[in-house]
């Protein structure tokens, strides 16, 4: 049979790709709010900062769980799948996921043992400490993986001799040019996904009546934060697009489907780009509003898709909507999380239904706005692996693609199962509830509205 | 130095494989050891074992991995397309047990988990198995690139160290239990740690003798003159460590066995690394040929320095904070 083993080996690795990165745009958030949680549990004395601490500690458990498993198989996939990228560039990028292992992944995963188990080993200042050190960790993770792969966006600091990049300067290696800006756009991403869903879970008990406290400490923390997160992330996102326009400019020019550079560019609501015609149908446009958001003036031009040849051009639709998924998405967070500031200084917070409802709802979207990022950078990198240095084309194995197919359909069922279980439990442990010491008896569960309204009973006695 | 950062950085790899074996080794192998449980209690007792260590158990796959990556780039790209079909199956397997691990605590059927747990610990021991088997008999290469076909790592030897490593992830998960658990658990842990010993000592007789049999270097490196004066205190240190092993367990003690199937590891490895060196892509590539930029290995090799003693210092700190045995009821998170 014949199979294209540079697409199948693109499919594989998108598909285990964005399945990984679900996990830690949601675990980078939900350590840093563990540990923050800790950090006023230890300051107030209040035990209700703890019996949160711990239920979010739990649906964190399950999440890392899926991410460290879903990570090992990435790091693999480059030597399997994409074996000649390794030769030709890893002598430049193989550090940063070295360094990555070594002051991050031991650190975490160590960690995380005495978050999990060590509650009635450890005083109360090493658990929060531990709490501290993952949230850390994953922090430092972000940092090594975020440089590695901008790095392969904004290649820097090396030589390349005989096909093979070398090392030239670390630093200009490390802090390549794009990757202060995707850092910081990222970071920020995984805390703003962790807060809508803890908004999401707030709203979902203060709606049912249910754990109502430990709901209105939720949603105060994730509009608190969010407000100003949300709108810094479209400040952010639009340094970070301005740096791209300065060293990828077509992957700019995918994203706005901006064809003729000759002329200032419309930023299209809607379009669909037809990539053979090279132009985009059923347009509908601001005048001159990408001119104006990538130039900062009317009339300012940037290059279009037509500067270079079709075969040198990211592929435009998927880049393009991604996108607009991905603005759509944080414009949206913008406005629920400013609407909840404001309902909250007006003190009508917790009984504005039909905001409580919506926010419920929303526990997704930072997932789909952080996958949408992702496409578009990565698809808009296109057709290079590593910009400018090696084309994808050129990266992968020796390999049949009978071979990826087998195993990239091995790999969409096990995940399909993995993932469906995943969040089968995570919604279980959500339903059972912030319970404190109780969550320990085995076979507990409080779905039913008897035992749940017992237990809002004994959570507003204050009894733990 | 173009001479020894390769071999310091083949002994760093070679650490963090042999970390990975052993601290891995025995929790997969209680998943190995699963299927003899009696009930969900002694089933929980087992992996309360092992529950707060091994998720930093399963990172030092990732670092002899992204290891080999980093600094030997070349060895990387021929060995993951030659083994591709195991690796992918052991990286599916660990999949699954380890989401078992976290989704068992919260499911209220475990039946399904428990499944998950044993065949995933299996399956991914024996990959693992193969994967070692397959590096050993050799692999094709052209122009520094694989050159073989999708099923060449697919022989009766690579089978055998499928087989054999399953007997000794399952030994070392025995020996653990035995020091870890007790009551019903550890006695059984006990009488299993026996039968997979005799196991172990039939495999590694087996592939000790397979290997020279069938790569003439192999044989040349430790039955020529003068090697053989110097490498013959092996086998019977090993013959010695496996007779100590057998008696402390038949006298019941708790943390000797452990200690001395660990050291059985070592031994196994160390002929492995004896047979091998210096090729690290047997029979063509050596650590020299495969080795990064040495601006890269002395980068990475100085960050290794710093921080690999402070890695040791938590996990040993971890180790230490979970001493003793686990009690039944012991609350799980």
């Amino acid at each position: 049979m014949d199979f294209d083993p540079v697409l199948l080996a693109r499919l594989q690795f998108a598909f285990t790709i964005i399945f990984h990165i679900i996990f830690p745009s949601f675990t980078i958030g939900l350590s840093a709010y563990i540990a923050t949680l800790g950090a006023m549990w230890m300051h107030s004395g209040n035990d209700h900062y703890q019996h949160l601490m711990r239920f979010w500690t739990k649906i964190f458990s399950v999440s890392f769980a899926m991410g460290v498993v879903s990570g090992i198989v990435l790091s693999y996939q480059f030597g399997t799948n994409w074996s000649r990228f390794s030769v030709a560039v890893g002598n430049v990028v193989g550090p940063s996921i070295g360094y990555e292992v070594l002051s991050a992944f031991f650190l975490e995963a160590t960690f995380l043992g005495v978050l999990l188990f060590g509650f009635n080993r450890v005083p109360p200042w090493l658990y929060v400490l531990s709490a501290a050190i993952v949230a850390i960790g994953t922090a430092i993770s972000a940092f090594w993986i975020l440089s590695a792969n901008s790095w392969m966006q904004t290649p820097n600091g090396h030589e390349l001799r005989g096909g093979v990049a070398y090392p030239a300067d670390w630093l200009g290696v490390i802090f390549n040019p794009s990757f202060p800006y995707r850092f910081a756009h990222m970071l920020n991403a995984a805390y703003l996904t962790t807060g809508f869903v803890v908004l999401a879970v707030g709203a979902r008990y203060v709606i049912a009546g249910r754990y109502i406290e430990e709901g209105r400490t939720m949603l105060r923390m994730a509009i608190g934060l969010t407000a100003i997160l949300a709108p810094l992330q479209l400040l952010l996102g639009d340094q970070h697009g301005l740096n791209t326009l300065k060293h990828q400019p077509i992957k700019v020019a995918a994203m706005e489907a901006h064809w003729d550079g000759s002329k200032p560019g419309d930023f299209h609501i809607f379009a669909w780009p037809d990539e053979k015609a090279a132009e985009n149908r059923f347009a509908i446009s601001i005048p001159r509003g990408a001119s104006l958001i990538l130039t900062h003036h009317m009339n300012g031009l940037f290059p279009g898709l037509n500067s270079v040849s079709a075969s040198e051009r990211p592929p435009v639709t998927i880049v393009f909507f991604s996108f607009r998924i991905m603005l759509a998405i944080g414009l949206f967070m913008i406005a629920a999380a400013l609407l909840g500031a404001f309902l909250w200084w007006r003190g009508t917070l917790f009984d504005t239904r039909w905001y409580l409802r919506l926010m419920a709802q929303c526990w997704w979207i930072g997932f789909v706005a952080v996958i949408a990022g992702w496409v578009v950078t990565e698809c808009g990198r296109q057709p290079w692996i590593v910009h400018g240095v090696l084309r994808t084309a050129d990266a992968t194995s020796p390999v049949t693609g009978a071979t990826i197919a087998g195993t990239l359909a091995l790999f969409v069922i096990a995940y399909g199962v993995v993932f469906s279980f995943g969040i089968y439990y995570i919604n279980r442990l959500i339903a059972q509830g912030p319970t404190g010491p109780a969550a320990e008896e085995p076979g507990h569960f409080s779905a039913n509205p008897i035992s749940a309204a017992h237990e809002a009973g004994r959570t507003a006695v204050g009894r733990t | 130095m173009e001479w020894y950062l390769p071999v310091i950085w083949a002994a760093l790899i070679g650490t963090a494989v042999v970390m990975y074996v052993i601290l891995d080794g025995f929790d997969l192998g209680i998943g190995i050891l699963f299927p003899f449980a009696r009930n969900e209690s002694e089933r929980d007792q087992m992996m309360r074992s092992v529950a707060p260590f091994w998720d930093g158990n399963e990172t030092w796959l990732v670092l002899g991995g992204g290891g080999l990556w980093v600094a030997f780039p070349r060895a990387y790209a021929v060995v993951m397309p030659a083994l591709y079909l195991p690796v992918i199956v052991m990286l599916l397997a660990l999949v699954f047990r380890g989401v078992a691990f976290e989704f068992r605590t919260v499911s209220r059927s475990k039946t399904w988990l428990n499944v998950a747990f044993i065949v995933g610990s299996t399956l991914a021991t024996f990959a693992q198995g193969v994967i070692l088997g397959g590096l050993i008999q050799g692999i094709q290469v052209r122009d520094g690139a694989f050159a073989g076909g999708t099923f060449d790592w697919a022989t009766p030897f690579a089978f055998l160290c499928g087989l054999s490593l399953i007997a000794g992830y399952g030994l070392l998960g025995a020996t653990w239990l035995a020091m870890k658990t007790y009551g019903p658990v550890a006695d059984r842990a006990r009488g299993q740690a026996k039968v997979l010993l005799l196991a172990v000592l039939i495999f590694m007789a087996a592939v000790s003798l397979w290997t020279p049999l069938t790569q003439p270097r192999i044989a040349e490196r430790w039955f020529s003159l003068p090697n053989f004066y110097f490498l013959w205190p092996i086998p019977v240190i090993t013959a010695l460590t496996a007779y100590l092993t057998w008696r402390w367990i038949e006298t019941g003690r708790e943390v000797p066995p452990f200690l001395a199937t660990i050291a059985l590891f070592l031994l196994g490895f160390l002929g492995l690394a004896i047979s091998n060196f210096p090729y690290l892509v047997p029979p063509s590539l050596t650590v020299w040929d495969t080795a990064a930029a040495p601006a890269s290995q002395i980068f990475m090799l100085l960050g290794t320095l710093l921080l690999l003693p402070m890695i040791l210092g938590y996990v040993g700190f971890i180790y230490w904070l979970f001493r003793g045995k686990v009690h039944e009821g012991e609350s799980y998170h």
